[in-house]
Parts: structure tokens; C-alpha cells; sequence
């Protein structure tokens, strides 16, 4: 196990490098830079700010720099907002981000895990059918538009809840519903077809056999078994929602790392392209590891020992 | 006469299908004795099965339905005992083994907890205890070093192996009643005949009653003291393994005894088989059951389903080749 972590560890620095540097040479390959206005900048200021920041530099040089400030954890500075890091923007944006991301996990799984198990037990029922309606619906409808349905009538029609903007619980419980909605609809699925699966295994049969309540058998023996593939996906899923959405950031005026990660790439700015690119896949990287440690736990049957 | 144990009367478990309702087992009855072993033949689809998870109480509903007939386990009728009874009932008063050793055990729960989760639901014991008891448990099956059995995984053990587990669970608190559902039929020969050593051994031990279901009538041989014949949900006879291995007196059963491979046969010969098919559960025959594919079939067989004659104490025959009316029969062997 320690020698399978330690080679783990190494081979997401490997996948950081190569993440980065990709990525830093296809921004450069983007015809235009930050300074790239409708205003024609006079050409001496250009030349300045072209100086300021290496750009006069070659390719090379500007990469190394770059990476030897990357290891020490500086991302740079931004081009478009002056006064800010990438460091910076990244600490302003990405608790905005992870608090909805959070609250958008935990409701999916919330929901979705029971959704999915209920829908299993009760295959082609009324509660499977319900659930199998509900969860069509949420991976089919692009979260713009139920963002919009439910701006309406909760916002506008109930006037319940802010549409828009960020301060405090309330503003978050739209933004956070919406974005549950489509893992919450893919974990209800994914449960209920590994739950199908599973229950229909002998060892089910088993377990009913010895006396154990219906509950147990179904949150234990079968759960247990059914919740691998539903772990998988949360590994990404949780990365790709703990850093934010551009779009729901974008409908619910949110001050999230999201709207950075779009908008930086408009305007070329090369530092926060790469710095929440960079963020994103490290994010990645940790979750698929965690995921897999996970595994070793869940089933008896992964293991990461050397066959002696 | 010693009490039965187990008093199955008129049990018929249907199954409600899309082509319509497979009727597979229609009202039989049988009795269990304390200690003894009975053997229930039959070949695939006969209702054997069914019968043993019926007993259980564990057809799945929907599709399956117990439609008639009761269970008495003692005084208690278990057919119309709420679903807590009849968790209690289950692995302790009457617990089952299961065909398939490599599916049949949690891949994701350690040996010791399968084995413990059973005693802790039914004994009131600490887990310290349960697990000594586990313990104790998987050495009466002969697992060697049982100590480092407990902590191992499904996975880690050998087919044989896990069956023995099976049986460490299945007796764990000394059923009453064990129901094997072909339980060697997935192992191999030697470790099958081990198997079938370990129940014999435990059946004296515990004074369990053992139901044994399989197709293989050389497995019910050694062990059980009376045998059931089942063909299309229906018992076609039933006696003492002497009288059903020396004198069995219904064709069906012929049928079974000729195909059983003989080990000095000719190489030449081929192995006998009955020839056609067990009809349809959906619409079975008026009749009796087996009445087309029998050599010796009557008018009468097609017409009016055979009652039971019991020509012996203890040996009953559903066959109207019993009847005083019908032309006497040479068995063929």
C-alpha cells in the first residue's frame, strides 16, 4: 500500500507537468494577447507592459520562468484585474465555488443514493417509475434552463429565494438545487443499476436466509457491494463541481472561480488560464487517488499489496 | 411414532409471468422427522427448489406467491407467520445451504462476520463470544487454522472451502432443520463427497433434520433415510431409501435409476435417458404429469391425476400402475 501511494503520488506530479505545460504552450498558440484591445494601445505602452511581464522574452525562457515559479506555488500575476494574483483569485473565488460544490454533493448524494436504492427495490413500481421520470429529467435539461425555471417561479412567482447575487445561505440554495440536479439524477441511475445487479446475487439470498432484516440486507449486503461505481464517478464529479460552474456562476451572479475560468480565456490571460487549469486537475488527480485508496476499503477484493 | 418436525401440507407456489402463471409446485405434502435426512429428486424445473424456499418463506414476491397449503414447524404454521416470526425462524430454527459456494457468501464481508452476524442476530452473546464461537464453528467443519479463516475474504478460499463456511452459518444455531439446495453440485468429486461426509457428520452431531435437494440420486445414497421424488411440482413417490433403491415402483423413477452412469458399464453403451421433455408448468397435463413420456402409460394417466397408493408402510406411489385394475408391470432396469 505505501509503495502503491508513493508511485501514486509521483505519477500526479508526472500528470501536473505535463497538464501545465500543455496547457501554457496552447494559450501561447491563441492568436492575441492580454493586452489585445479594440483601442488600439499606443505601441510604446504595449512595449512596456510586453516588458513588465517577459513577454519580449522567447518561448522558452517564458515557460521556464513560469514553471520555476509554479513550483513554488506562485501562479502569477493576472493581466486583466491589475491588483490580483491568480493566487489571489483563487482564494477569493474558490471557497465561493466549494460551498455550493459542497452543498451540491451532499444533496446528490442525499438524494440520489436513496432515490437510486428505493428505485431498485421497488423495480418497475410506481416509486421506480417516479424516480426513473425524475432522474430523466435531470440529466436531459441543461441546468440553464432549470436555473431559469427555478429562478421564476421560487425567485419571481413564490418570491421565496434571491435570484441572484451572493450573501448568506439564501442566495446559495438555488444555484446549489440546480447544480445538484444532474449528478443527483446520474448517482440515482448508477445506484439503481448496480443495486439491480447486486440483488439478484446469491449472496442476497443468503443473507435473507439467516433472518437479517430487509433493511439490513439492503443498506449492508447490498449496498456495500452496489456503491463501487457510484464512488468512481464521485471522484471527478466532486472535482469538476468543488471548482466551480461557469454557468450557474454566470445565471446567479456568483463570485466563483467559474466565471474566471471562462472569461480568462477571452482574454488571454495566460496566468489564469493555466492557474485554474492547473487548480482543476489537481483537483482531479487528488479525488481519482482518494477514490481508488477508497476502493481498497470498500472491497476486500482490490487490493494494492505485492504479490509475494 | 416420534412427532414430525417439519409438516409441509398441500404447499403450491405459483409464479406470475408475462406468459402467464408457471404453476411449479402444486400441493404436495411431506413430513420431516427430528434426525433424519430426506432426500428431494428431481430433475431441473421440477419444483424442488422452490419447495425448500417456500419453506423459507423466501420466493421472491413478485413474481412467486405462495398460493395454498401450510408449513407447520412444530405447532406454528409459518405460511401465516408475520415476516419477524419468520426471521427468527430463519438461520436459527431452520437455515440453508445453497448450490453455489462462490456466489453464494458476500464478497465484501470477512468470514468471521458472516458467521457472527448470524449469532449475534439470533443469540444473545457478546461479539467476543460470537467470534470464539465462529471459531469453534469453522473448526467442527474442518478448516484448518480457523483462527485465520475468520479475518479472510470470500475470495481467499477455495470452493470446498466456502461450503464449509456455507455449513458453519447454516449450523451455527443449531437449526432444527437444514435445507441443502444442491449443495455439491458445483464442486468437484472429491471435494462433493466431502461435503456430503461433513453434513452426515453434523446430522448426527447436532441431531439436525437435513432436507437434501438435488438431481443426483447418488448423492441422496449415503446420506438420507427416505427420498421424495418430485417430477413437474408434483411428489411421484416417496419412500425409505432401501425401498426406493431396491424396489422403486414408479416409471419416473425407473427412468432416474437407468440414467444414473453406472462406472462398469460398457464404453460402448450409451447412457440411458428419458426420453422427451417435463411438460409445461404454464398449462400442465390433466393427468398425470409424466404420462407422455411413459412406456407404460394408460388411458387413465392422460385423464385423472394418480392418487397415492401405498402398497408398503412408508412408501407411497403416485401411479395408476398401482391400481389392483392395471395389468401387471415388469420394472425394467
Amino acid at each position: 500500500m505505501k509503495k502503491y501511494i508513493i508511485n501514486r503520488i509521483f505519477s500526479m506530479i508526472l500528470v501536473l507537468v505535463v497538464v501545465s505545460s500543455l496547457t501554457f504552450f496552447l494559450a501561447k498558440a491563441i492568436p492575441g494577447g492580454p493586452f489585445t484591445k479594440e483601442k488600439k494601445v499606443p505601441d510604446v505602452i504595449l512595449q512596456r507592459l510586453e516588458e513588465k511581464y517577459h513577454f519580449d522574452d522567447p518561448l522558452w525562457k517564458q515557460y521556464a520562468f513560469y514553471m520555476g515559479n509554479l513550483m513554488k506555488g506562485d501562479l502569477g500575476p493576472s493581466f486583466r484585474y491589475d491588483a490580483l494574483t491568480v493566487n489571489d483569485i483563487i482564494r477569493k473565488g474558490f471557497p465561493v465555488s466549494a460551498t455550493i460544490g459542497f452543498l451540491a454533493v451532499l444533496l446528490s448524494i442525499i438524494l440520489g443514493l436513496p432515490a437510486g436504492i428505493i428505485s431498485a427495490y421497488r423495480q418497475n413500481f410506481w416509486q421506480d417509475n417516479t424516480v426513473m421520470f425524475f432522474s430523466l429529467i435531470g440529466i436531459s435539461v441543461p441546468s440553464f434552463i432549470l436555473a431559469t425555471v427555478f429562478m421564476y417561479f421560487f425567485g419571481l412567482k413564490f418570491k421565496i429565494l434571491p435570484i441572484a447575487g451572493w450573501g448568506g445561505f439564501r442566495y446559495m440554495i438555488l444555484p446549489a438545487i440546480t447544480l445538484a440536479a444532474y449528478p443527483t439524477a446520474y448517482i440515482a441511475r448508477l445506484t439503481r443499476s448496480s443495486m439491480l445487479d447486486v440483488l439478484s446475487q446469491d449472496y442476497i439470498k443468503t443473507a435473507r436466509s439467516k433472518g437479517i432484516s430487509e433493511f439490513r440486507v439492503i443498506t449492508m449486503h447490498a449496498l456495500k457491494n452496489a456503491i463501487l461505481p457510484v464512488v468512481t464517478y464521485m471522484g471527478p464529479m466532486i472535482a469538476a463541481i468543488f471548482t466551480g460552474s461557469f454557468i450557474i456562476e454566470r445565471l446567479f451572479f456568483i463570485p466563483g472561480l467559474g466565471k474566471y475560468y471562462v472569461t480568462a480565456i477571452y482574454d488571454r490571460d495566460y496566468t489564469v488560464i493555466l492557474g485554474t487549469t492547473i487548480f482543476y486537475a489537481f483537483f482531479l488527480v487528488t479525488a481519482n487517488f482518494i477514490v481508488d485508496i477508497l476502493y481498497a476499503f470498500l472491497d476486500p477484493r482490490i487490493t494494492y499489496e505485492e504479490k509475494k | 411414532m416420534t412427532k414430525p418436525i417439519l409438516k409441509v401440507e398441500n404447499l403450491t407456489t405459483q409464479f406470475l409471468t408475462y406468459a402467464g402463471i408457471v404453476q411449479a409446485v402444486r400441493g404436495i405434502s411431506f413430513e420431516i422427522y427430528p434426525g433424519e435426512a430426506i432426500g428431494l429428486v428431481g430433475e431441473s424445473g421440477c419444483g424442488k427448489s422452490v419447495t425448500g424456499l417456500s419453506i423459507m418463506r423466501l420466493i421472491p414476491d413478485p413474481p412467486g406467491k405462495i398460493v395454498s397449503g401450510s408449513v407447520y414447524l412444530d405447532r406454528k404454521n409459518l405460511l401465516e407467520s408475520s415476516e419477524k416470526e419468520m426471521r427468527n425462524v430463519r438461520g436459527n430454527e431452520i437455515s440453508m445451504i445453497f448450490q453455489d459456494p462462490m456466489t453464494s457468501l458476500n464478497p465484501v464481508f470477512s468470514i468471521g462476520y458472516q458467521i457472527m452476524e448470524t449469532l449475534l442476530l439470533h443469540q444473545e452473546i457478546t461479539k467476543k463470544q460470537a467470534k470464539e464461537k465462529a471459531i469453534e464453528l469453522l473448526d467442527m467443519v474442518h478448516i484448518k487454522s480457523p483462527e485465520e479463516v475468520i479475518n479472510r475474504y470470500p475470495h481467499q478460499l477455495s470452493g470446498g472451502m466456502r461450503q464449509r463456511v456455507m455449513a458453519a452459518i447454516a449450523i451455527s444455531c443449531d437449526p432444527k432443520i437444514i435445507i441443502a439446495d444442491e449443495p455439491t453440485t458445483s464442486l468437484d468429486v472429491t471435494i462433493q463427497a466431502q461435503i456430503l461426509n461433513l453434513l452426515n457428520d453434523l446430522k448426527t452431531k447436532l441431531n439436525s433434520s437435513i432436507v437434501l435437494i438435488t438431481h443426483n440420486l447418488a448423492v441422496v445414497a449415503g446420506l438420507c433415510s427416505r427420498v421424495l421424488v418430485m417430477y413437474a411440482g408434483l411428489i411421484m413417490e416417496e419412500g425409505t431409501d432401501m425401498q426406493i433403491y431396491n424396489k422403486p415402483m414408479h416409471p419416473y423413477t425407473w427412468g432416474l435409476m437407468k440414467a444414473v452412469p453406472k462406472i462398469n458399464e460398457e464404453e460402448k453403451e450409451r447412457l440411458t435417458t428419458i426420453p422427451g421433455l417435463p411438460p409445461d408448468l404454464l398449462s400442465p397435463p390433466k393427468g398425470c404429469p409424466f404420462a407422455l413420456r411413459c412406456d407404460y402409460a394408460m388411458q387413465i394417466c392422460f385423464q385423472k391425476k394418480p392418487p397415492f397408493f401405498e402398497p408398503q408402510k412408508g412408501h407411497k406411489i403416485a401411479c395408476w400402475l398401482m391400481d389392483s385394475r392395471a395389468p401387471r408391470t415388469k420394472r425394467s432396469m
